[in-house]
């Protein structure tokens, strides 16, 4: 089993609350649906490119689609 | 299924048959006897040969297939399947360099030249079927 990534993301639901598909959301950043399923599904880890570009496309930073869990240590 | 994991299955499955191929010939041409007396290169050539040429026809037939429901990711790769394939590729080479290894060893201890020619195409073999596997993997379960 695959260890899952700490980074979470809401592309999701900012992607239906655009009222985009996977399919014109992935066409808009340039990768093929199977990666933006796998991105939404938290079974990728996008690059930082990648993630700007996802963040650009619904116009909020990226800290407001990607989360990263506060480590104690 | 995206272009590139098409060639992952296709690659991984004809890199399996052919190994299992050659295995079957050089111990039938056997016969039971020594295997370092058997006529290894034609079979070795051929298998190479013929799994190359059987992976780039069944890439092509099945990229006919799915452009039919598919025509936009007929063809396509992006970061992901270049992320998968580095990957892949690190898993392979692992391989090749403990079969190098054994070639060396095997040198140094004048070892027939069937076995270390067949120690360099079981380390190709077992690189490519471990590294298909590995891009299999990846792409049905997640890289992360």
């Amino acid at each position: 089993m695959v260890k899952p990534t700490l980074v979470s993301n809401s592309i999701r639901s900012h992607r239906e609350a655009a009222g985009l598909t996977q399919a014109e959301l992935a066409r808009a950043i340039g990768v093929t649906r199977q990666t933006l399923i796998a991105i939404e599904q938290q079974k990728y880890s996008p690059t930082l490119e990648l993630a700007f570009q996802i963040a650009r496309a619904f116009g909020v930073g990226i800290d407001d689609l990607f989360q990263y869990p506060e480590v104690s240590r | 299924m995206v272009y590139e994991e098409r060639n992952a299955w296709t690659g991984l499955v004809v890199s399996v048959l052919a190994v299992a191929v050659y295995v079957v010939m050089v111990l039938r041409s056997a016969g039971g006897g020594p295997l370092s007396d058997v006529d290894w290169l034609p079979l070795m050539l051929w298998t190479i040969g013929l799994s190359i040429a059987v992976t780039i026809v069944a890439s092509i037939l099945w990229g006919i297939v799915a452009g039919r429901t598919d025509p936009d990711g007929a063809g396509r790769s992006d970061i992901r399947d270049r992320d998968i394939s580095r990957m892949g590729a690190r898993v392979e080479q692992a391989f090749v360099v403990i079969a190098g290894l054994g070639v060396i060893a095997l040198c140094a201890v004048g070892a027939d030249v069937f076995w270390i020619a067949n120690t360099m195409f079981a380390g190709f073999a077992v690189s490519a079927v471990a590294g298909g596997i590995a891009r299999v993997i990846a792409y049905r379960r997640g890289l992360v």
